[in-house]
């Protein structure tokens, strides 16, 4: 699009030869990954299809029981489906603000000094693998849970959520952080010199403008905690009924797909509906994206209402 | 052009079926992570005797080991359970006959926290307190708190034998059910810390990983260890397999005969588990 729009108001040497190589090559590259894309969906939709043909789709999505193992197979994916989202939910509520906040302090209020030390460590915090967060909410955090709360289990929805929160941090924080200071300095210059206070141009200025990258740092964040798999196989506790409260253990798809899919014999209909859970997972994670390109939308026009 | 690179992927592929063919001697083994501790040390001890063999072992669960032999991309098949008819069939379908060697006796072990005053259970409280019937400990002789289920994934080997010896004992036509409100462990060892972890939890594990961060818990009142399992009165026990295409053969045979000898039976017990003689 930017390719086209500019076409002829730029230098003459545009769209020589090496625009044509970098042009070519950015087209066969994406056209690969959507490609790859396409394929994965497609066996996605194939090895979830099947399914069907043992059980309604009502059933597969509202069904309450799991117990794939039996012959016929009870395949009721509800808890399952609802355990995914609560998880999701919660570790975005634990998360985002948290990530936001880092982001506001790196990028706004820290000192350059600070912040060129708190941004490292920040991004150094998303290097620990996922696995080290399940440990670590497996040997710690649970037994100090189910002590502090005397619970019946301390490995449950709180314990996975507050890990993927925490997971959610460094992403989210860096890319916000980024966001923020993305947003040119004229515009804080002009609020500051209409007399805004520090708190006001952050509040009215600074956050608004930065708003769809936020939103796209948030996103990622999200996404990653719906797709994540050790942490819930390791501290989320696995028991396939819905949360009542916010210590039941819970069972969300990834966990299920992780933990059955190495000796569900190939063809089964357990087989298939673990495809099915994918592909669920799949539907939540571009619903997620949905709303969020609906909320970005209408950001802008707020926006552009305020500016 | 289309030519050109059809020539190139068969190259290719005829490449792999000579550089496959060159290791002719080699075994792989796959299957239940139950047997992995034991089959691994006797690929370890059989190798240096047999430098021509080269023996890959892993522990991709017994129905991923099955489903190795049934394509016929593992020549043993490491199992925690007996095959069942379906694979058979499909095995037969593929050409390949399965061939059960008994290698070890397991024991499957209720295990709770240390500090649970339970020593015993009958197989009917097993059955209440997996099936969700009984739910305080109380009511089995213990303190009166809850009873946090830890159970394994549907998949392990595992649970089917406990499903099998302990949930399903009794049943008729209606076969019980895990409680939902079960923990669901992936692993043996994650089965471990979580009951070494939760003072109000019960577990099984095969006795080959049940160790001090746990106490094992007598089933109608026999204790589970070596003497008992092998002489039957423990209740909870089962035969570990190793599972060939048709009779052992060749180097494969030489394996096997390996995990019977005395030299790979007293690996067998020295990892935990029982001899089979």
């Amino acid at each position: 699009m930017l390719h086209t729009r500019k076409r002829g108001t730029t230098s003459p040497h545009f769209g020589g030869w090496g625009d044509r190589v970098a042009a070519r090559t950015a087209l066969s590259v994406s056209t690969v990954c959507i490609l790859i894309m396409g394929f994965i969906l497609y066996f996605l939709v194939k090895e979830s299809l099947p399914v069907l043909k043992a059980t309604t789709l009502s059933e597969l999505l509202f069904g309450m029981d799991w117990y794939p193992q039996e012959t016929p197979p009870a395949l009721g994916m509800f808890p399952l489906i609802m355990s995914s989202l609560a998880v999701t939910f919660l570790s975005s509520a634990i998360g985002l603000p948290v990530s936001l906040a880092i982001a506001v302090f790196t990028a706004e209020i820290a000192p350059r000094r600070l912040r060129n030390l708190v941004k490292p460590l920040l991004e150094l915090l998303g290097f620990i693998p996922s696995i080290v967060f399940g440990f670590l909410g497996m040997v710690v955090v649970a037994p100090w849970l189910q002590d502090r709360f005397s619970l019946l289990t301390g490995l449950n929805m709180a314990n996975a959520s507050a890990l993927l929160g925490m997971m959610m941090v460094p992403i989210v924080g860096s890319l916000a952080d980024e966001a923020l200071c993305a947003v040119p300095r004229e515009l804080r210059d002009a609020s500051y010199a209409l007399g805004a206070t520090r708190w006001e141009t952050i509040r009215r200025v600074v956050l608004p403008s930065a708003l769809p990258g936020i939103l796209s740092a948030s996103l990622l964040g999200v996404m990653r905690a719906t797709g994540e798999t050790m942490v819930m196989l390791m501290a989320a506790g696995g028991a396939a009924v819905i949360p009542r409260s916010l210590f039941d253990p819970v069972r969300p798809l990834t966990s299920t797909i992780a933990a059955e899919m190495g000796e569900t014999p190939v063809g089964s209909e357990h087989y298939h509906a673990l495809f099915f859970a994918g592909l669920i997972l799949l539907l939540i994670t571009l619903a997620i994206n949905l709303l969020s390109a609906k909320i970005e939308a209408k950001g802008f026009k707020l926006k552009g209402g305020n500016l | 052009m289309l030519n050109k690179w059809k020539v190139f992927v068969a190259t290719l592929i005829r490449g792999l079926g000579v550089a496959g063919a060159a290791y002719a001697s080699e075994i792989v083994v796959n299957g239940s992570t139950t047997v992995l501790p034991f089959a691994q040390i006797a690929v370890e001890r059989f190798a240096p005797a047999h430098p021509e063999v080269k023996i890959s072992i892993s522990g991709g669960g017994t129905g991923n080991g099955i489903k190795g032999l049934i394509d016929k991309t593992t020549h043993i098949a490491n199992a925690s359970r007996e095959i069942k008819s379906s694979e058979i069939e499909q095995a037969k379908a593929n050409g390949v006959t399965p061939f059960e060697t008994a290698v070890a006796l397991d024991c499957i072990v209720p295990v709770v926290h240390p500090s649970n005053p339970v020593k015993n259970l009958t197989f009917a409280q097993l059955k209440k307190i997996y099936t969700g019937e009984i739910t305080n400990w109380k009511d089995v002789g213990g303190e009166n708190a809850a009873i946090a289920v830890v159970g394994r994934d549907s998949s392990s080997g595992t649970y089917g034998t406990w499903q099998e010896l302990v949930v399903e004992k009794g049943d008729k036509d209606q076969k019980s059910r895990v409680t939902p409100k079960a923990q669901v462990t992936a692993s043996s060892g994650a089965m471990l810390t979580t009951v070494a972890k939760n003072k109000l939890a019960i577990g099984y594990e095969g006795i080959g990983y049940v160790d001090k961060t746990v106490k094992a818990v007598s089933v109608e009142g026999v204790e589970a260890s070596l003497a008992t399992a092998k002489n039957n009165t423990y209740p909870l026990s089962r035969k570990l397999y190793m599972y060939t295409d048709g009779a052992p053969a060749g180097d494969v045979k030489a394996f096997i005969d390996y995990v019977l000898s005395p030299d790979g039976q007293k690996i067998v017990t020295d990892t935990g588990f029982i001899n089979i003689h």
